[in-house]
């Protein structure tokens, strides 16, 4: 209890030392996390702490390494941001204090990582080497280490699509070996893992918001691999086949995102990769719905909370785009241009706002969800994610 | 025109081998090729952001493989340059061709030999504001 109280004390006097820049330690209110979030500045090696209410920039925080194509993860109590570098750096961010909390580097060449149901293992899939490794939620302390090995030879997959699943288990994809694992982690000293047959090169994936589905995206097949994961016995399932129809994929000059999923009214709405589309499939029986011709090569396909409306983004070199799909209607409502070289966007929990990176310009929009005008923009050191602290609350996130 | 580019520096580039003193291959495309300064900072920019999102920032690789002199070194400048113009068939590597020249494909094959430049930002101007949203 006392440790409690000195933390709250000391997160107090930090937070108006490094938020405000106030000389005089006047009272700083207590604050919650529920509206705050980061936003990566990819080049700088920094995260800006911003918060959703005032639509502001509370904080940076640096030092956090090559964070191209970094994410984060928040811990439950929504106090700290994990943030997973490129370069391997995992760095645990107060939000409060916007001070490092810990960090280590955990491999060479990392895309992403997740934490577990129970918020106690941070999880990293890596490139280089091929795998994922765990950590202690709180003391970033390594727990287990699952090398992607897969044939004969000893050679390690590059590992993409992971997310949490119920039970403190953890499912990824393995681009190099055609395979979906799942590793239980609930006795972090005896990971155990489950090996399936998927399509070819799976480039990334998602999971359904009730931890039913995963869905791979595949580079090298016509199609999508999906799981059900109330009935794994089943195995892998090709959904979606030849969807391009045999036609020439078109170049990809980005790699599609499946996290952050679009699942909205028994619908999964999937970026096609080589065409310019958006697939919508129906949830359980797999069939295609509709497919939506869009701009470009889709990247983030993201519902808005109610599922009402997809917005959409695009690789380059249509990464100045936007679209905005009616899903009641079934159709395209929007198509803007928020800036240059947009490369995320985030809903607020309740979907009123999104903030749209655009990296060019180096700033983060922020769009009323209703008008689909821009309310307010942020200066930010070429952004890219963007990631609030509600994912705290959202297996998959 | 970009043909006849590409013809003079084959044509270039064959002479180099005969010479009697070595030289690098890509040392040898002549300084006519190098872009104008904007075109120059748009291909930097590109690399850096754009191909680093599968070669990583660094360039130290992703999904895609390191693009470092160290990662290039034994690899022929032309495979490198029919690489990034034809992409390559059956990984996610796609073609540039319409994107970049040949021409500018030789120009960026010969930064990266060298060890790429560091990204000075997007040459291109700001989006109007008239053009920013359209009917689809």
């Amino acid at each position: 209890m006392h440790r409690f109280i000195n933390s709250i004390a000391i997160a107090a006097g930090l937070a108006v030392a490094t938020l405000s820049g106030c000389a005089t330690p006047a009272a700083q209110p207590l604050r919650g996390t529920g509206d705050l979030g980061v936003v990566i500045e990819r080049a700088a090696g920094r995260v800006a702490i911003v918060e959703t209410s005032g639509r502001t920039v509370l904080a940076r925080v640096e030092g956090l390494g090559d964070l191209s194509h970094a994410s984060v993860v928040f811990s439950r109590d929504g106090r700290h941001a994990y943030v997973f570098g490129r370069d391997g750096g995992l760095t645990k961010v107060d939000l409060l204090t916007a001070t490092i909390a810990g960090r280590v580097m955990q491999a060479g060449n990392a895309i992403g990582g997740a934490i577990s149901q129970d918020g106690r293992i941070l999880v990293a899939q890596n490139y280089e080497p091929g795998g994922i490794r765990a950590f202690d939620a709180d003391t970033l302390a390594p727990l287990a280490d699952v090398p992607a090995v897969y044939g004969s030879d000893g050679a390690r997959s590059k590992v993409v699509g992971l997310a949490d699943l119920p039970g403190n288990r953890f499912i990824y994809a393995l681009f190099d070996a055609n395979q979906i694992w799942i590793t239980d982690l609930s006795d972090p000293a005896n990971p155990r893992t489950e090996r399936f047959e998927a399509g070819r090169q799976p480039y990334d994936a998602l999971v359904t918001p009730d931890g039913r589905y995963y869905i791979a995206g595949l580079f090298g097949e016509d199609g999508l691999s999906m799981l059900d994961l109330w009935q794994p016995q089943l195995g892998v399932r090709t959904i979606l086949p030849g969807y391009g129809r045999g036609e020439e994929a078109l170049p990809v000059y980005k790699m599609p995102h499946l996290r952050g999923w679009a699942v909205a009214g028994g619908r999964a709405y999937l970026p096609a990769i080589g065409r310019h589309e958006v697939l919508v499939v129906e949830l359980g029986t797999w069939k295609e719905l509709e497919r939506i011709p869009v701009r470009s090569q889709p990247v983030f396909v993201m519902a808005r909370p109610d599922g009402r409306e997809v917005w959409v983004n695009f690789a380059f070199p249509e990464n100045g785009w936007m679209q905005v799909i009616d899903t009641f209607a079934g159709r395209l409502v929007d198509s803007f241009q928020p800036g240059r070289a947009v490369l995320h966007m985030e809903f607020t929990a309740r979907g009123e706002a999104v903030w749209i990176s655009a990296r060019d310009d180096h700033k983060v929009l922020v769009y009323d969800t209703k008008t689909r005008e821009p309310v307010a923009e942020l200066a930010a050191d070429s952004p890219s994610g963007i990631f609030f602290a509600s994912r705290a609350f959202r297996t998959g996130f | 025109m970009h043909e006849l580019i590409w013809r003079l520096i084959m044509v270039l580039t064959a002479l180099a081998a005969l010479l009697p003193f070595a030289v690098p291959v890509w040392a040898q495309a002549p300084a006519a090729q190098r872009p104008d300064a904007a075109r120059e900072q748009a291909l930097i920019h590109m690399v850096r952001q754009d191909c680093g999102s599968c070669h990583g920032l660094t360039l130290k690789g992703g999904l895609g493989p390191a693009l470092t002199p160290q990662a290039l070194h034994d690899r022929p400048a032309e495979s490198l340059v029919a690489t990034i113009v034809g992409g390559r068939p059956g990984t996610p590597m796609p073609p540039f061709r319409g994107l970049v020249t040949e021409a500018e494909a030789w120009w960026m094959v010969e930064q990266l030999l060298a060890g790429f430049p560091e990204d000075r930002g997007p040459a291109t101007a700001a989006v109007s504001p008239a053009s920013v949203r359209a009917g689809r």
